[in-house]
């Protein structure tokens, strides 16, 4: 009796499951984000690239977002959400998505994923980044220029590969201009917390550095640097209105193109599942004007900046010495391998700092 | 003439039942309102918000997913607040039972160990929190550090310790270096109640803890001890009811249910062990305990409550384009409306009309 009586109720939910299909003349395009729309960040430069999207093809697609949503138990509830309110593309942009978003993904083949920055994919499930360590080097380059302590600031948010990679990239460029900077490294272990951010800041200027870098999305760090009279380099999007006598040059992430071609392949009915790690050539991300700073560093910043995105330069370039002081094995050929990148697990020779976890 | 609160000779039981009525009531009309502002149709959002969400069995499914560790850590911490011991750290408890059950799922990982993995998790996962809920009571009972700052103060230092763990020794050794372990085998996994749907065991134990609880409230002498040493702790001295004992037991029953919700979290709806399982299950569970009127079922009635307003939040999110930051001013004004509606159980307003002959002669 018992047991017919589970199996009666759950008959019962799964016949109330089918009934929530809607049919729409528009496509539906949903995204989840981690941050509010208002984080003047990573999340603000991923709805900026909706509101693109929506400018270009508004026509034939509806745009739905949920913001705020914790990398935890509750991004699959919000992805499947979506799902069930007739959204046919999904961009989740955050990495800790990733899982959710595979499970969903299994769950409802004829949708189509898109996730930012992890490694899974599957039939229905693509994953897109950028290649921001070619913006670190160049940072790196402008930092060494214009630190007169030789001392950089720079506040992590996770010691993960993406950021590991970045403080890498920064500290070889840094090198190559002055072979003693030395890098003090914060770790906020946050994406997103302006108190944290700031008093991260403070700490860094205490001890001598004179340009801050972020990896962090909030504008709290430029706002400090400003106060306190040092240099500064924006994340994500454009800062220099939190610091116009402070910020050198800002990375900024340039979702648009990327969600206009996927969305456009998606109403043509080409849409598969791909694996994008785009760079300065693929427009992926931009540098913000380079400002606060003398012509010649200009120079050298657009430079390299040309020629990262004409392939003549690679930010790690073989060889690369690991902090052991043993030289890294070198997988791509001339350069590191982009699965090294990708994966990047230990700090270059040159950083006074270890690495947490290691 | 002046309004003003007098308190009442005895506890008004009816206001006591109703309060939470018309905390609700006070709450929607305040939201119509908010809404009729935001420019949104008030009555298409009430809809969103509260009875969408229980009109398809996904939403159902998601509101008990979302309601099993509130319920189970508010019904903890209920104990302890009838017996007037502060738990404020039930977050930290959830986190280090997520991680003393994680442990064994970590270690158990690919070794085809048996069936036997999944109830020792949940075992262990009480256990830890239990244990780690007796710190505070501990330093409370032998030293009189104040509970509240102590059992607080721990949940950063579960929180760090998780963090440690996932980044260092039990990082996937696939995972490129993402703080998180591997996914948990099917063996450490609570099993899904439902074929392709989301709900899980976790949410009978829950019902099952309600259930229990309510048995040891209304039915046996120590339910009675911990309401007695609560409402009139001079009584219960002279009854001869240790409260020390009592607040070291209600903090372990709590710290074993807030750590049990935390495994059951893990193994659950997330698969493995990450940073950020607790959107703030730990603090969520405190409003969810009041809303409950400490009362098990009440909790209950709650935590789903509660839940609902997530999955109501999300659905006007979508359908609406309402922000979530809504849903957050709605939880905070409900809270605020119960706790200013509880006043009257023991207060009532009064109009007085000032003796102004008094007033002139003391002027």
């Amino acid at each position: 009796m018992r047991k017919s009586l589970l199996a009666l109720a759950a008959g019962l939910l799964l016949a109330g499951s089918v009934s929530a299909a809607s049919a729409a003349d528009k496509l539906k395009v949903g995204f989840i984000y981690l941050g509010p729309i208002g984080d003047l960040g990573w999340t603000y430069q991923h709805d900026l690239a909706r509101q693109a999207l929506v400018k270009e093809l508004g026509d034939k697609i509806e745009t739905t977002y949920l913001e705020n949503v914790p990398e935890g138990p509750d991004a699959e509830r919000a992805i499947e959400q979506l799902v069930r309110a007739g959204n046919k593309l999904i961009f989740t942009t955050s990495f800790g998505y990733m899982d959710p978003t595979l499970k969903v993904a299994k769950k409802y083949p004829n949708v189509h994923f898109e996730h930012s920055t992890g490694y899974k994919r599957d039939k229905n499930m693509s994953t897109y980044s950028a290649k921001w360590y070619q913006g670190r080097y160049i940072q790196g380059l402008i930092a060494a220029k214009m630190s007169k302590s030789g001392v950089l600031g720079y506040i992590g948010s996770f010691p993960i590969p993406e950021v590991v990679s970045g403080i890498n990239a920064t500290i070889l460029a840094a090198q190559t201009i002055n072979p003693n900077i030395k890098v003090k490294i914060i770790w906020a272990n946050t994406w997103f917390d302006p108190g944290k951010e700031a008093d991260a800041a403070k700490a860094l200027i205490d001890q001598g550095a004179d340009v801050i870098m972020q990896h962090t999305d909030s504008p709290a760090a430029m706002q400090i640097a400003s106060e306190r009279g040092k240099l500064a380099f924006g994340q994500d999007s454009e800062m220099i209105k939190f610091g116009p006598k402070t910020q050198l040059t800002s990375i900024l992430d340039t979702w648009g193109p990327y969600y206009i071609a996927r969305v456009k392949a998606e109403l043509d009915g080409t849409w598969k599942s791909e694996d994008t790690w785009g760079g300065l050539d693929s427009h992926m991300f931009a540098m913000a004007p380079y400002t606060n700073m003398p012509d010649d560093v200009k120079k050298i910043a657009e430079d390299a900046q040309a020629a990262i995105t004409a392939g003549k330069l690679h930010p790690f370039k073989c060889p690369v010495v690991g902090q052991d002081g043993k030289e890294v094995e070198c997988k791509g050929g001339a350069n590191l391998a982009d699965g090294q990148i990708l994966g990047m697990n230990f700090y270059v020779k040159g950083i006074d700092d270890k690495l947490p976890g290691k | 003439m002046q309004l003003v609160l007098e308190k009442r000779a005895e506890r008004s039981n009816t206001i006591a039942l109703i309060s939470p009525l018309i905390a609700i009531v006070l709450t929607i009309v305040t939201m119509v309102v908010l809404f009729a502002i935001l420019g949104k149709n008030p009555l298409l959002a009430l809809h969103a918000y509260f009875i969408a969400p229980l009109t398809d069995s996904y939403s159902l499914q998601e509101i008990a997913v979302k309601a099993t560790p509130l319920v189970m850590i508010a019904i903890g911490l209920s104990l302890c607040y009838l017996a007037n011991a502060w738990n404020i750290g039930a977050e930290g408890q959830f986190l280090v039972g997520a991680v003393a059950g994680s442990w064994i799922a970590v270690k158990t990982q690919g070794t085809d160990a048996g069936v036997w993995v999944l109830p020792a998790m949940l075992v262990l996962a009480a256990a830890a929190g239990a244990l780690y809920a007796l710190i505070p009571a501990i330093c409370k009972v032998k030293f009189g550090a104040s509970e509240i700052l102590t059992s607080l103060m721990l949940v950063y230092v579960a929180d760090l310790f998780l963090d440690y763990l996932v980044r260092g020794p039990w990082r996937d050794p696939h995972g490129f270096n993402f703080p998180t372990t591997a996914e948990f085998d099917p063996v450490a996994t609570v099993p899904l109640l439902i074929e392709g749907g989301r709900l899980h065991l976790g949410s009978i134990i829950a019902l099952l803890v309600v259930a229990a609880v309510a048995i040891l409230l209304g039915r046996t002498i120590k339910g009675f001890e911990i309401r007695v040493v609560g409402a009139a702790p001079r009584a219960a001295r002279f009854g001869g009811f240790n409260s020390n004992q009592l607040i070291i037991l209600t903090f372990a029953v709590s710290g074993a249910l807030a750590g049990l919700a935390g495994i059951i979290e893990v193994a659950g709806p997330v698969g493995h062990l990450q940073p950020g399982i607790s959107p703030g299950y730990g603090f969520t569970a405190i409003i969810v305990a009041f809303l409950g009127r400490l009362n098990p079922l009440g909790i209950l009635i709650a935590g789903l409550f509660l839940a609902l307003t997530f999955i109501g939040g999300e659905q006007a999110q979508i359908a609406m384009k309402i922000p979530l930051d809504v849903t957050k001013v709605f939880q905070g004004i409900l809270l605020f409306y119960v706790l200013a509606c509880d006043s009257l159980i023991l207060y009532r307003f009064k109009l007085v009309f000032p003796n102004r002959q008094v007033a002139r002669g003391a002027g």
